[in-house]
């Protein structure tokens, strides 16, 4: 049988982080494929609800990236985002999902390579953390 | 229901997204995709080729969805929407896939990266299907523009601006604009005076008929939005009346209390009813009631007995005065590094230890010293250290390079050994020297005779030890191309300190709602091809501001910055961001938690719409981050253009597995 290959829905900021993805992009930075990153405007428009559908859906992982603190386009985005993040785990445990499944990280429009380093990391750890317990089956 | 028919075009983009996605696999995919009417593949599809495919396709196949997937939307969002306007479909129904910078750049798998590329098409498609037709919307822009700072960036700005016979506020918070750089002597490379190339533009701020110089003044609170700001100014009490004052300096003469002079960084005396310099713009002098015995002691009024227009006011107040402007400049310039804070470079402990700033007064004809390089004691030193990157390029301090340092640096070198027969030593860690004639300049210092010693100072004392002669302060530095600890007695060390920001930048950026950088300095939108705006539309930076400058580039910046002013005055209205929040009112309770989470005070809870309060939206205000829509308990704010349907659709299609 083939390794696990976890699968990670991404949401990245468009001012700071998608940003960095792209400059991963334009520096050719490789890191695993093993991501899918929907475009925000803020990471404090990630609604907790998008990433309870994620998990639901089967995802492994999901990750928010947003701004540094005190560098949010949008002042203080990402400090909503952060308070949320700790109840959205709560919430995680009672579904059974472990708190390394959730990954808030900020990440500069200049921080590419933390963008690709961050990827890469979080599908080791998931990795080990394996499977989702949501995780579908192969469509045939 | 509206029948969607979409239309895909996957780009090669060359072989920079065809070298590792098959395009054309990935296009056969999309076409079997519900609702995907066309599905091609193209070399370039930015081309006008390529969006001449798109616009041709929308006419002949009536595509009311447009899908390219190619680089990043940051690069050519912009581009498609623009040619799916052109063809008569609204902007906001087009979608973008990045398979360049998330995908063919970033994985070498090609069978992986196909399968992704897949899937973000497939997400795209989706997400399309369920996005809405949005209206941009235009409101009067106001051609009035406040500056504040009336140093040399702000100045510039200034007068850039009026010449074009547009109104200017200019705001500063001292008595006099002018900035730093009317403190300084000369300016490097070309040596000019700095006060003979600036009091003319001083001046011209002056007595400009479009310019309306509020000096001893601070923004004291900012509303509105671009093309619409409303900003209140605090104008301190000068208990001078301005308009009666006509600057004949009796008060100032007469008045028998003295203060350091903050122009003269302290090393010169002024009066308590002062101007800070003899060339003040306006001549206008402020009463300092730190020191004025009146103020004290209640009694003295010299001034008043003096002062033939009875322009003396001892009972005057703040003032604040509102005005509306449609854009700001932001000049507001720097604070030097307080050298004392590494105390083992001896400034404030010994005498002759100096700032590169104090230098320029005393090196300056109309300085403390009347421009003679003296000691404290009055002697002419014999030997000068120059040391620069004073809390520059520190990772105690400040991680960055000041920029200016390595060439004033070079200039108090080039004045010392002008004007006295000083040995001059310039201790430097790497010498920049990037501007125009600034490389001929460093040669020309070169030539006349001063050590260039490599190394970081490690500490300035005065205890001596050997032969070393008493009285002498000893610069101990490891000069680092001989790789030797150097004790290096001199008479006179000036310090080269950092540019910082401002200790009330923070204030200001909340006041504008705007940012900063770690180390403090404003952030522009983008740091290479947008360096004179901030995220906040109609906020604008130039000078130190934004970061340590040398004169010719604050100069250049002040100019852009005003063009940039110039260019919203001349289109004269502004277009609003669409995908802003909106709240149904069917489902809004009134609590005002979208109140409370919104930076930018956006939503409000009124009870205008009827019996019960509910939150309305000010959408010039939104810039569409998405707290509110997010906080709201009851889901009735949403997001145009980000909707919870729009976002879930991409998630549930990302998730589907395919093989």
């Amino acid at each position: 049988m083939s390794e696990f290959e976890p699968r990670i829905l991404c949401f990245a900021c468009n001012w700071c982080s998608y940003a960095a993805a792209d400059i991963a992009g334009t520096s050719r930075l490789h890191y695993p494929s093993n991501v899918r990153v929907i475009r925000v405007m803020c990471s404090g428009m990630v609604s907790p609800e998008y990433v309870l559908k994620a998990f639901e859906e089967g995802f492994d992982g999901v990750m928010i990236a947003g701004c540094h603190i005190g560098d949010c386009h949008y002042i203080s985005g990402n400090m909503r985002a952060e308070e949320r993040i700790e109840k959205l785990k709560k919430l995680l445990h009672t579904l059974g999902l472990e708190d390394e499944r959730l990954l808030l990280r900020w990440i500069a429009t200049s921080e590419g390579p933390l963008f690709a380093e961050t990827i890469t990391q979080f599908v080791g750890q998931l990795k080990k953390v394996g499977p989702s317990p949501f995780r579908k089956e192969l469509v045939a | 229901m509206e029948d969607i028919r979409i239309g895909v075009y996957i780009c090669h983009c060359g072989l920079n997204i065809a070298s590792v996605v098959d395009v054309e696999e990935v296009a056969k995919y999309a076409s079997t995709l519900d609702s995907v009417v066309v599905s091609r593949d193209y070399k370039f599809m930015c081309s006008d080729p390529g969006q001449d495919l798109i616009k041709s396709d929308i006419k002949e196949h009536n595509l009311n969805r447009v899908i390219v997937a190619s680089c990043s939307p940051r690069m050519h969002e912009s581009t498609f929407r623009k040619a799916c306007a052109a063809a008569d479909l609204n902007p906001y129904l087009y979608e973008m896939a990045n398979i360049r910078e998330a995908c063919s750049w970033v994985h070498e798998d090609k069978e992986l990266a196909t399968a992704k590329a897949k899937d973000l098409v497939r997400a795209a498609v989706r997400r399309v299907k369920l996005q809405e037709p949005l209206e941009v919307r235009e409101i009067p822009f106001n051609p009035n523009t406040l500056i504040v700072g009336g140093g040399v960036a702000g100045i510039q700005a200034a007068l850039e601006i009026a010449d074009a016979e547009h109104k200017v506020y200019l705001v500063e918070k001292d008595p006099s604009i002018g900035g730093h750089m009317i403190q300084l002597d000369k300016t490097f490379p070309t040596l000019d005076c700095s006060q003979c190339i600036l009091t003319p533009k001083m001046a011209a701020v002056g007595s400009h008929p479009y310019i309306e110089l509020m000096t001893y003044s601070e923004v004291e609170e900012v509303t509105g939005f671009v093309g619409n700001f409303n900003v209140k100014i605090r104008k301190k009490a000068r208990y001078v009346k301005e308009e009666e004052c006509n600057g004949c300096g009796m008060c100032w003469e007469k008045c028998p209390w003295k203060a350091p002079s903050e122009y003269e960084v302290g090393m010169a005396e002024r009066k308590a009813i002062y101007t800070p310099f003899a060339q003040a713009v306006p001549n206008i002098p402020v009463i300092d009631r730190d020191y004025c015995a009146y103020f004290l002691k209640g009694k003295c009024r010299a001034c008043e007995k003096f002062c033939e227009r009875n322009a003396i006011d001892f009972e005057q107040v703040d003032r604040f005065v509102d005005i509306e402007v449609g854009s700001v400049i932001l000049a507001t310039g720097y604070d030097l590094f307080d050298s004392s804070i590494i105390p083992q470079y001896g400034y404030k402990t010994y005498d002759n230890v100096f700032t590169g700033l104090e230098f320029e007064r005393m090196s300056s004809a109309t300085g403390p010293t009347g421009g003679e390089i003296c000691l404290r004691d009055g002697r002419e030193p014999e030997s000068v250290a120059i040391v620069h990157c004073v809390g520059s390029r520190d990772q105690n301090y400040n991680e960055y390079c000041s920029r200016v340092c390595c060439m004033y640096g070079l200039k108090t070198a080039h004045l010392v050994k002008d004007k006295t027969n000083a040995e001059v030593y310039e201790i430097y860690i790497d010498m920049r020297c990037f501007g125009e004639g600034y490389e001929e300049f460093y040669k020309r210092v070169c030539d006349e005779g001063v050590t260039f010693i490599r190394g970081k100072v490690a500490k300035v004392t005065d205890r001596t030890i050997g032969d070393e002669e008493p009285g002498k302060l000893i610069v101990v530095v490891e000069d680092s191309l001989i790789g030797s600890v150097m004790r290096l007695p001199v008479d006179m060390v000036v310090l080269c300190p950092a540019l910082q920001s401002r200790a009330d930048s923070e204030d200001l950026a909340r006041k504008f709602v705007i940012n900063r950088r770690g180390d403090g300095f404003f952030l522009e939108r983008h740091v290479k091809l947008d360096p004179v705006t901030t995220p906040t539309d109609g906020i604008l930076i130039a000078g130190c501001c934004q970061g340590p400058k040398d004169i010719p580039d604050s100069v250049a910046q002040g100019a852009a910055a005003a063009a940039r002013a110039l260019s919203m005055i001349s289109k004269g209205k502004v277009t609003l961001e669409a995908a802003v929040s909106h709240v149904n009112t069917d489902l809004c309770i009134g609590c005002g938690r979208c109140e409370e989470v919104c930076p930018f005070n956006a939503p409000k809870v009124s009870m205008d719409g009827g019996p019960l309060p509910v939150s309305s939206v000010n959408e010039a205000l939104c810039k569409g981050c998405g707290s509110c829509a997010v906080a709201c308990p009851t889901g009735a704010i949403t997001i145009w253009h980000f909707k919870p349907e729009q976002i879930l659709s991409m998630v549930d299609a990302l998730a589907e597995v395919q093989q």
